[in-house]
């Protein structure tokens, strides 16, 4: 398995020397990273190519990493039915970038760009509509970036008196509880009472 | 043209104008099958658009899961596709599996084909009946119910809920079957067979079932690959494409079971495709039950290790599984750091989770992907050119379920 993926990477890599910036084959999946201008004729090509074939779109996604400079991934997945292979297409893209839709090759990325424009706020060139898709008419904010906060801003309640939904800013009864069960030993972050003194004395 | 007139001038009077029609179809519809709501653009009778509207189920489970630890965010899986809840949990256990490089013991892996060949069997029963309902039959739902009240009741007998099991764990599974379980599926699998060939008699000669379901919905091997479709929806054009035979993952390999494929990719090959199978399904426990109860399919049901609790007695004498024990429900386990996608194949098509792990105990991004987003997206064009009657008929065999598509 790994060996015939190890084959295909290096075949990908041959015939697209320009869109392909590196390749791994990890817990036997095969994963690209691809170059952003080139997305959409790496897609092409793979759908096409008669050693390839992934004719499936199985997934689009993204990934945020706030600490670096590219800040999200944009993750593409696929399938080969008629070959039996699935590979996994990385994309590296900063918060003002705009990504080249794959609509064209792919009608089945039209809903997956739109989820991933509602949740990351990413922006995908040449889509035919790119509205919101999962969260509330009128929403604001892109909830699936990690600064986005879990409880979000507004909450919705029926209003007795307005007789009519209303739109309030979050109010919790009890602060929303993120308890550290983490070993004091790993990923601890936080500073022990008494230990402060111990870090301004060096 | 925005308002949706078509440039149509009367020849005499150039008053009388043809515009399309706009409705609302659902959230609150029976037959929209859950909370959506499609925005129908009509021709007299016929459909030229349709938008549908999403959302409406939305709970952010993504946003909740990257908060979580592992073990905590195994129940929103059973709150995906409430339908067959087990089917879920085990893309995601296979997920943390693969990145863990466990190996789950063989009882496991037994139980839990068996019981997503009952989750299987639990959903094709409520789409094909609830589907027949969506195009004037009433007595399938009535007799497809009772079957399921009885498989649900196996679930309960097995975790002690009848819909939300958290059954499957990282590992292998949570407790182990009693005999009595074992016999009363056999016993329930042997008698089955009658109430699908009742089913059958009402619906598959059926001249009005006919009438509504062949020849609507067709949908061609291009198609399949242009709109991703997975499941059933490729099956019923004539591809046998099933993840349990061309990826095989647990024990699906030894099993010995055939891959239902319909002709014309209608809906009435799909509702065909359905029944067979269910019988395959049967086939498939049957097997499992029998290899339970084998000598090579006695054994622990988990991976003893960092990932599942000790045993009970362990607890008792022994301090350090005191402590495992504690940790293991406080803190969670530690996923290494890496990228997986681990994919089963569900009652409704492919069900797959991508998770990045940061190798802490909570999952760094975990993407459900759901057969359901991509089948529903598909909807203006398969829809497309036909009656608004038939667009009931058309989501019902698209086996929509919004727990899965809104996430």
């Amino acid at each position: 398995m790994t060996a015939a993926l190890k084959e295909l990477g290096e075949h990908i890599e041959a015939k697209r020397t320009d869109c392909v910036l590196s390749w791994e084959v990890s817990f036997d999946e095969l994963n690209v990273d691809v170059a952003l201008a080139n997305i959409v004729g790496l897609v092409e090509f793979l759908k096409t190519d008669p050693t390839c074939r992934f004719s499936t779109l199985v997934d689009i996604t993204g990934v945020d990493y706030p600490e670096r400079a590219k800040r999200f991934d944009v993750v593409y997945h696929f399938l080969s039915m008629y070959q039996n292979q699935r590979i996994r297409l990385r994309v590296a893209v900063r918060e003002e970038d705009m990504v080249p839709s794959i609509t064209g090759v792919h009608p089945s990325a039209n809903w997956f760009e739109r989820e991933v424009f509602d949740m990351f706020g990413i922006l995908f060139s040449g889509h035919p509509d790119l509205r919101r898709i999962l969260t509330d008419y009128g929403f604001r904010g892109y909830p699936l970036r990690k600064d986005f906060p879990t409880t979000g801003y507004t909450e919705v309640r029926y209003d007795e008196v307005q007789k009519r939904v209303v739109y309030e800013p979050v109010s919790l009864v009890q602060e929303y509880r993120q308890f550290d069960f983490m070993s004091p030993w790993e990923g601890a972050e936080y500073i022990l009472p008494g230990d402060e003194k111990d870090t301004a004395s060096k | 043209m925005m308002d949706g007139s078509k440039g149509f001038e009367d020849a005499q009077t150039g008053e009388q104008k043809i515009r399309n029609f706009n409705i609302n179809f659902g959230p609150q519809h029976p037959a929209a099958h859950g909370v959506l709501r499609l925005v129908l653009e009509l021709d007299g009778e016929i459909v030229e658009r349709c938008d549908p509207h999403i959302g409406l189920l939305h709970r952010g489970t993504e946003k909740l899961m990257e908060s979580r630890t592992y073990l905590q965010n195994l129940p929103y899986f059973d709150r995906l596709d409430y339908v067959a809840p087990m089917n879920q949990e085990h893309a995601w256990c296979l997920a943390i599996e693969k990145l863990c490089k466990v190996e789950v013991p063989r009882r496991a892996q037994l139980i839990r084909v068996l019981y997503s060949e009952i989750g299987r069997i639990l959903n094709h029963l409520l789409n094909v009946t609830t589907q027949a309902m969506d195009v004037g039959a009433l007595t399938p739902p009535l007799w497809g119910f009772e079957e399921r009240e009885k498989l649900m009741v196996f679930y309960e007998r097995a975790c002690g809920a009848r819909l939300h099991a958290a059954y499957f764990r990282p590992g292998g599974v949570h407790q182990d079957l009693p005999d009595e379980l074992l016999d009363d599926i056999e016993t329930w699998a042997n008698e089955f067979p009658k109430v699908l060939g009742d089913l059958d008699g009402l619906l598959t000669e059926n001249r009005i079932f006919k009438q509504r379901n062949a020849d609507i919905g067709v949908v061609t091997e291009k198609d399949i690959l242009d709109w991703g479709f997975s499941g059933v929806m490729v099956r019923g054009s004539g591809l046998a494409w099933d993840l349990r035979r061309a990826q095989p993952y647990e024990c699906y390999d030894e099993m010995e079971f055939q891959i239902p494929v319909g002709k014309n990719g209608d809906c009435y090959d799909r509702y065909l495709c359905r029944m067979e199978e269910m019988r395959q399904s049967l086939k498939i426990m049957h097997q499992c039950i029998e290899k339970l109860r084998a000598p090579e399919g006695r054994g622990d049901i988990l991976a003893r290790g960092k990932l599942t609790p000790p045993t009970r007695g362990d607890m008792k004498t022994s301090m350090e599984a005191l402590i495992h024990h504690f940790k293991l429900y406080t803190e969670g386990f530690h996923v290494p750091e890496g990228e997986v996608y681990a994919a089963v194949e569900a009652p409704k098509g492919e069900f797959g989770v991508y998770l990045v792990a940061d190798g802490s105990n909570r999952p760094y991004r975990a993407k459900l992907r759901a057969p359901g987003f991509l089948h529903l997206q598909a909807m203006d064009f398969v829809a497309g050119g036909h009656q608004l009657a038939d667009v009931a008929a058309i989501i019902g065999t698209m086996d929509v379920v919004f727990g899965e598509i809104d996430r």
